[in-house]
């Protein structure tokens, strides 16, 4: 194993050269970073800070989502095509694309085939010499997304061209390739580490096809990066990029004000309006790809009586949540997919927040002097900054209904294992961030009826739902998909398996000088495309 | 002295056997465990949490799993990151040197005020000195490190604008760490204005992490002193005309500072508590910052190898301060 320290050392001289060769007036971005990278193969990891620091950067997927939206554009891959059974997409490969040259690695040709099937199979194939090529480590993003029963092989057709054969039709396959587990390695690169016994600098040292290249990385303090000169869709604006890592929200924010950073993630609320009226500081906003929800056991009586669900998604009062727990930075959710994503169903109503109403409904259903547990999540997260605290409300609305609310929590790991179970108690507060812009990634992995005891935290299983997200994913034409997320959504919302809580609004501070930065709907942070006033 | 010395290196043996039972078993205990934190809202099935789990061990009883972690502790291995699958004695050490930078900073920041304000107020008991020592000693006591952090970084950083927000150096400077030590580094470096960045670096950090063991160093010496001053050898000292400042430098507080060295040693562990927050509210990269992080994401790993270097690191200080004790008064070193 290779200490940061040596790998610091190992980067120093390519740094050094980047430095001198950028001259007087290199631009340098820094961007005040929230946390550590775990490690620089995204591929290893599930975490957004991993992926900002990797994957967004150094690397490219063969194909992107367009800056700022959940659009597949090409990205290594000029095109594709799929064949008529759905089970077979051919990609052509972008010619001339070049990887980072360091004083660790100088590549001898340019990005191919041979890159692809080692960035996929490593992962697939357990007897892959790169599968188990870190201690502990585990593919968990390609086994979130199915793939290891999804894909059947990847294979290359010519240098050029390469072709995925899934086991079935998959429609969001296309999105799933622009995930960040999709970037694509160098094989030559992994081929020179094998032979050197230093497989584990894959994760250290990374060599990407992306906008930058990584310079050096000193753990919990600073990362920095170069524009890769020979980047295929034109060198970067800027010449430097250092991630300034600063844990705290609060000092992210006086570093900005300070101009010791120039872009910050995850401001406090609290901070909000003082940022919206610094002149210094573009406050940019929109809508997360997430949604926070409180899941009913659809399996537990009464809640397997839709009327009751109903009654009680009728006596929450969201306003007031997204008041005292978003403090503003929230939108009301009655969809249970963000509005950010196509085939959003805005002709949907949501149900009206009306307590007497609420308590008829109940007394109709037979439904008297009902106790019940809400769980609340231990954790914060864009979709639920206090889960408690909705939870206090949530229970306030409901006694106001007759309903006895317990609050129960649990540590997060074990939140998780236990909110699982078909026989769970209670109705549980979560959410779910979208991980590649598609409808699937909600409904199915959250409503579906294979999620049931897993992943569908409301044991949600109702054949009319079931066929339309089914048959949506096989169908490859857009349109048609469009409509069958419609129509399941007017389902959803009939059969309230959740109250639908809200969708959070995220916030970016910016400085003035910085341009051309756009938020991403999926939490990133893209730094391809900003430039930064003298 | 020799047989001093080795009585109290042979109580750290088991000790040593304790830390390690105790840091295998704490992070063990916590609820939850790695992979189903590392699967997250994602969830995993259950055949692949079993096999990840039997993978990493963790399938196993957990006296198995100990004698596999002492088995490889004796080889000097103290295994890998779960999450960023780096030896945990990489990480530990590559950190380390920030977190003893600033401790050791702020433990002179603490003692060359602290002493010397406990010895004025104490010989003079009841002044205007003694009681604005004993106040602000009480008050920087109490005061809780984050909101005392973020309080100075406002009031120096954003509006005076006179030291740094956060971090060890400017970031226009960089260069390749040698002993990992920013002070000496920036100094080897040879660039002008690195030292001089380093420093402005560690002084809000200093003055956080230090003011606690300021107002306990103060307030023992100042107790410890009059103590000692109330003495009847100090009186005659006095009565056979000693001029004032041999009575006190030399009499008294030779005598007054056997609690005072017992204090500053405990205060090493009081630094390490402390240097979590300060750590995560000036980005210092030390050992603090990520111990917490390894405890959120159990990283068994790296908690346990964490907890056990610390401690080794806190029972040779308290070796050292026995020591320190024995050189001080010769009582000590002859008591079996």
């Amino acid at each position: 194993m290779i200490s940061s320290k040596k790998l610091f050392g190992l980067a120093l001289g390519a740094s050094m050269m980047a430095l001198s060769a950028t001259a007087v007036n290199a631009k340098t971005l820094v961007f005040c970073s929230e946390g550590s990278p775990e490690g620089f193969d995204p591929a290893l990891y599930t975490a957004g800070t991993t992926f900002d620091a990797s994957s967004r950067q150094i690397f490219n997927k063969l194909v992107e989502f367009k800056p700022g939206t959940t659009e597949i554009a090409p990205g290594l891959a000029e095109s594709w095509t799929v064949s008529d059974d759905g089970k077979e997409y051919t990609f052509n490969l972008r010619k001339g694309v070049k990887f980072h040259s360091t004083d660790a690695f100088t590549p001898t040709r340019d990005f191919n085939a041979d890159d692809v099937v080692f960035s996929f199979m490593r992962q697939l194939k357990e007897d892959h010499a790169y599968h188990k090529y870190v201690s502990g480590g585990a593919w968990e993003y390609f086994a979130g997304m199915d793939m290891p029963a999804l894909l059947k092989d990847v294979m290359k057709v010519d240098d050029h061209t390469v072709k995925f054969v899934l086991n079935r039709p998959e429609a969001p396959m296309i999105a799933n390739l622009a995930m960040d587990f999709a970037s694509i390695q160098s094989a030559e690169y992994a081929d020179k580490l094998a032979k050197d016994g230093k497989k584990e600098m894959l994760n250290q040292s990374a060599i990407g096809t992306g906008p930058f290249q990584l310079v050096a990385y000193q753990k919990d303090a600073v990362i920095r990066y170069k524009a890769h000169p020979d980047y295929w869709d034109g060198k970067a604006a800027i010449d430097n990029l250092v991630f300034a890592i600063t844990q705290d929200a609060s000092v992210r924010y006086q570093k900005l004000k300070a101009k010791e950073c120039h872009v910050m993630p995850y401001p406090n609320p609290a901070d909000l309006k003082a940022m919206g009226e610094d002149g210094d500081i573009n406050l940019m906003q929109q809508e997360g790809l997430n949604v926070g929800y409180l899941a009913y056991n659809t399996m537990v009586p009464p809640f397997d009586n839709v009327n009751v669900r109903k009654a009680l998604n009728m006596a929450i009062n969201k306003d007031a949540i997204l008041d005292a727990v978003f403090q503003g930075a929230g939108k009301v959710a009655k969809n249970p997919i963000p509005p950010t994503i196509w085939s959003y169903n805005d002709a949907v109503k949501d149900d009206a927040y009306d307590p007497e109403a609420s308590k008829k409904m109940l007394a109709e259903a037979g439904v008297k002097d009902l106790k019940m547990k809400v769980w609340a999540m231990p954790v914060q997260r864009p979709y639920n900054p206090n889960a408690r605290r909705m939870a206090e409300l949530i229970q306030e609305d409901f006694k106001k209904v007759g309903v006895e609310v317990e609050i129960v929590s649990y540590e997060w790991g074990e939140y998780l294992k236990r909110s699982k179970a078909k026989d769970r108690d209670g109705a549980v507060l979560l959410g779910w961030t979208g991980d590649n812009g598609d409808p699937d990634n909600f409904l199915a992995v959250l409503l579906g009826c294979s999620g049931v005891g897993g992943s569908n935290r409301a044991n949600f299983c109702h054949k009319p739902f079931e066929d339309l997200i089914q048959k949506a994913k096989i169908v490859s034409d857009a349109g048609e998909r469009t409509k069958l997320y419609e129509e399941a959504q007017v389902v959803f919302k009939e059969q309230a398996p959740w109250a639908t809580i809200a969708h959070s609004v995220v916030f970016k501070p910016v400085r003035k000088e910085v341009s051309g930065f756009k938020i991403d709907p999926f939490g990133g942070h893209i730094f391809y495309g900003v430039d930064i006033a003298e | 002295m020799l047989r001093f010395f080795l009585t109290r290196l042979s109580l750290l043996i088991p000790t040593f056997i304790g830390v390690t039972i105790v840091s295998f078993l704490f992070i063990r205990m916590l609820p939850g465990d790695p992979v189903l934190l590392m699967a997250g809202e994602r969830g995993i099935t259950e055949e692949r949490y079993a096999r990840l789990m039997a993978e990493f061990g963790f399938d196993k009883p957990l006296w198995q799993q100990y004698f596999v972690y002492m088995k490889q502790l004796l080889g000097g291995d103290l295994g890998n990151s779960l999450i960023t699958k780096q030896p945990v004695w990489d990480e530990f050490f590559t950190l380390f040197p920030a977190t003893v930078e600033l401790s050791v900073c702020a433990i002179i920041f603490a003692v060359s005020l602290g002493i010397p304000a406990g010895i004025i107020a104490a010989v003079r008991r009841g002044s205007t000195f003694d009681h604005t020592v004993m106040t602000t000693a009480l008050v920087g006591y109490s005061m809780p490190i984050f909101w005392w952090g973020l309080l100075l970084i406002i009031f120096f950083s954003g509006i005076l604008h006179w030291t740094p927000v956060s971090g060890r150096i400017s970031l226009i400077y960089f260069f390749e760490p040698v002993t990992g030590f920013m002070l000496i580094d920036s100094l080897l470096s040879g660039q002008s204005g690195a030292f001089k960045s380093a420093v402005s670096h560690l002084i809000l950090p200093t003055v956080v992490l230090g003011t606690i063991p300021l107002a306990v160093i103060a307030r023992q010496t100042r107790s410890a002193m009059l103590e000692v001053l109330s003495e009847d050898y100090v009186r005659t000292a006095r009565a056979k005309g000693l001029a004032a400042s041999r009575v006190v430098g030399l009499h008294a507080l030779r005598n007054a500072m056997i609690p005072v060295i017992t204090v500053v040693g405990l205060q090493v562990g009081v630094l390490f508590a402390g240097a979590i927050l300060t750590e995560t509210i000036f980005s210092w990269p030390g050992i603090g910052k990520w111990m917490v992080d390894s405890i959120f994401r159990r990283d068994y790993p790296s908690v346990q190898g964490g907890l056990l270097l610390i401690a080794c690191i806190v029972m040779i200080v308290n070796l050292i301060v026995d020591m320190t004790y024995g050189l001080i008064n010769p009582r000590i070193r002859h008591t079996r």
